[in-house]
Order: C-alpha cells, then sequence, then structure tokens
C-alpha cells in the first residue's frame, strides 16, 4: 500500500536536520484532502529559518510524486516551540549526536537553559560553550563526564 | 497621500530588523572571535526573518501588490524608518555589543507588548520574536557585564560605547504620532520606554558601568531622518538588486 498524503507530508526530511522529519519536530498542524488538492498546514520553527522555503518546496515535490497537487500555507499562531519534537524524534536527534532539548519556558522573556542530556554518555553534567550554533536551532555544549563536545537543540 | 498609521509602524519595525541585521551581516568574519562570528550571524538571520515578514504584512497592507523585497531593495534611504541607532557603525567590538545590547532591551519590551495586539498578524509574530529576542538579549546582555566588569581596557571601552550611543537612545520608546494605535490596543502601551530604562540601568550597574549623562539626543529616525551612516549601509544592500533587477537565483 502506498503511503497516505498525511505520511508524505510528515516524512519530508528537515533540510538542515536530514535525520528528522518535519512530522518529528511537530511542524505539521494538519494535512486536508480537498479533492484534487492536498491543503497542508505547516508552523515555521525561526522566522529567520533558511530552511522554510526549501520544506515548502520539499512538501510539494512529495506529494508531486504521488500525483497529488499540494497547496502549503503557514501558520504563525501559536507559535512553534521545541516541546512539539515528538519522542521519536528526540531518539533521533539523539542517536544523530544531538543533545535533544529540555521544556521550554514560554511564557518567558529571559532565555533559560534546560537541562541537556549528553548523547553520547547520557550525563546531565553538560555545559553549554556559546550561545549561538551552526544552526538557528542549536548550541554548542560540551559534556563535563565523558568530555565530548556536541550539540544540543535549544529549549525554545 | 498620507500613510496609514499602521503601515507606517510595520515598515518602522521592518526596517530596524532589516538594517540593524544588515550591520551584523558586516561583522561576519570580523568578530574577535568564532563563536562571535556565529552570534552575529545568527542574530542577523533571525532579525532578516523578522523583517520579512514585517515586509510581507506591510505589502498586505499597502494594497499596491508589493511583496516584501520591495520594501528592502526599492526604497531611498530617506524612506527606511527606523531608529538611528541600530544604523550606527560597528566600531570596536564593545560598541557592536552595547549598541545590540541598547536595541535588544527595547526589542525585548516592544515584543512583549505587543504580543497582546488587537492585531493578530503582529500579535502572532510578536509571540515568535519575543522568544527569539530573549536568546539575542542573553548574549548582549552577558558581553555587557563581561566586558564592562572585565579588564581596565574592556571597561574603559564599553563605558566609552555606552557614552557614544546614549544620545540614540532617546528614539527607543513610543512614537508620538502613534497615540491612535496605542489607543486603539494595536500598538499596546505597555511601557516600553520605562521598562527599557530599568532593563538597562540593572545591566549597567551590574556591569560596574556608568549611565551616560548625554543630554544631546537624536530624534527622527522613526520619521525618515537619519545619521550619515544609512546612505551607504542601503547602498550595499540595494546594489546587487538595482544592478540585475529581476534577477532570480
Amino acid at each position: 500500500m502506498s503511503a497516505s498524503p498525511a505520511e508524505l507530508v510528515h516524512n519530508v526530511e528537515d533540510p538542515e536536520l536530514p535525520y528528522v522529519t518535519i512530522g518529528d519536530l511537530g511542524m505539521v498542524r494538519s494535512v486536508d484532502i480537498d479533492g484534487p488538492v492536498v491543503r497542508v498546514v505547516l508552523t515555521p520553527t525561526y522566522t529567520g529559518c533558511p530552511a522554510t522555503e526549501q520544506i515548502q518546496a520539499d512538501v510539494e515535490a512529495a506529494l508531486r510524486s504521488a500525483d497529488l497537487e499540494a497547496e502549503v500555507e503557514f501558520a504563525m499562531s501559536p507559535p512553534w516551540t521545541t516541546d512539539w519534537i515528538t519522542e521519536t524524534g528526540r531518539r533521533k536527534l539523539a542517536a544523530a549526536g544531538i543533545g535533544p532539548p529540555g521544556p521550554s519556558h514560554p511564557g518567558s522573556s529571559v532565555a533559560v537553559d534546560a537541562p541537556v542530556e549528553c548523547p553520547r554518555c547520557g550525563s546531565r553534567q553538560t555545559r553549554r560553550l556559546a550561545d549561538f550554533g551552526a544552526t538557528a536551532c542549536k548550541a554548542p555544549y560540551r559534556c563535563q563526564a565523558c568530555r565530548e563536545p556536541f550539540e544540543a537543540f535549544k529549549a525554545f | 497621500m498620507t500613510r496609514p498609521a499602521l503601515l507606517t509602524h510595520v515598515l518602522r519595525h521592518g526596517d530596524r530588523a532589516l538594517v540593524l541585521a544588515q550591520r551584523l551581516g558586516q561583522m561576519v568574519a570580523h568578530a574577535p572571535e568564532l563563536e562571535e562570528d556565529m552570534a552575529v550571524a545568527n542574530i542577523s538571520l533571525d532579525l532578516i526573518g523578522q523583517a520579512r515578514q514585517l515586509y510581507a504584512y506591510a505589502g498586505e497592507l499597502e494594497g499596491e501588490g508589493h511583496e516584501e523585497d520591495h520594501f528592502a531593495y526599492w526604497r531611498g534611504v530617506e524612506e527606511f524608518l527606523n531608529p538611528q541607532l541600530v544604523e550606527q557603525p560597528n566600531g570596536d567590538f564593545a560598541v557592536t555589543i552595547v549598541r545590540q545590547f541598547l536595541h535588544d532591551v527595547f526589542a525585548l519590551h516592544h515584543w512583549e507588548a505587543m504580543e497582546a495586539s488587537t492585531d493578530a498578524t503582529l500579535a502572532a509574530l510578536a509571540a515568535r520574536a519575543r522568544k527569539e529576542t530573549a536568546f539575542h538579549l542573553r548574549h548582549s546582555r552577558g558581553w555587557v557585564v563581561r566586558l564592562g566588569d572585565g579588564t581596565d581596557e574592556s571597561h574603559r571601552r564599553a563605558q566609552t560605547a555606552v557614552d557614544s550611543l546614549w544620545r540614540f537612545t532617546g528614539e527607543l520608546g513610543p512614537v508620538a504620532d502613534e497615540a491612535q494605535l496605542r489607543a486603539d490596543g494595536v500598538v499596546p502601551d505597555g511601557d516600553v520606554g520605562g521598562q527599557w530604562a530599568e532593563t538597562v540601568r540593572a545591566a549597567l550597574t551590574e556591569a560596574t558601568l556608568d549611565i551616560s549623562t548625554a543630554t544631546d539626543m537624536v530624534e527622527g529616525g522613526w520619521h525618515g531622518r537619519h545619521s550619515e551612516y544609512l546612505k551607504p549601509l542601503i547602498e550595499e544592500l540595494q546594489a546587487l538588486t538595482r544592478a540585475h533587477p529581476g534577477a532570480q537565483w
């Protein structure tokens, strides 16, 4: 049996984090079939994330491969949060060596670090090395236990 | 023709974000250490994202079929409505950081207030931008404290930066001609100016820096009056688009 439109959308890989899908990241709000058109509503992550347009193109391409026409819309409210990353997504991130985010503090205007587990040894004795990393969603960390440097998702 | 107040407001904040983003972009690969190159690039990118959404909304409000690029690339320098602080040159690292800090405190309290806007588009953007700005402020505030409470030389430079940039901070509060937007709840009056002063004071105290006694305050940025530094910045920003109109890549 071939994949449903919803599965096709959820399984689109994140262009910058190809080991997780946009479903894993909690970006998919809805997938509705409306006659010949599949209407997809996504929540973008960071306002400046350069992957957003690529994701739209990838969703359209995934549906086109099943001869479906896509209409992709971005919902700005409520804003995306790392709390929407699924359990599967968190496991995949850790397996790829990226520390999954701790719980976010949605009402807080102060950037708070949730405890981050070392994806290598599991220790919570980890330290953030800088505020910003290779992508908007991550920051560089070091594990104090096994001394391994790694990237972790910011709780956002 | 008078431009509607809401469109003016949206352009002011789009321009604030874009001009600062461009300034920070000039720092990429010139910051004192690799982590700071990453920081200025990331912050710049967030600000470009915010500017794009504001310009896209400006296009809707204006109703003349303009997309976001129009507002970034096809307006003259006198049409930019950003506060003058964000166009000031990068200077040394203390100036870059203090400028960013003074801006980030304003941006944070602005977005906090805007989350309660009766305008659904602006409220939604504010919820996201507020979270991004919290990360920017943690970074800039951390550096202000480190530089101010650091060595004699870093303290001296940080204090010089505060003193030289202070005259641009009079614009970091409510704009007089937005009174109707405030009355309508579109731009909620969250005492952004008062909160800015309090947050800045607390950080400078921790940084062992003095609040400047500057009195030669500058204004007019929100109305399109600018220092001599904005023109070259906008010309650089627009050069490619104007040399190759409509180019796609």
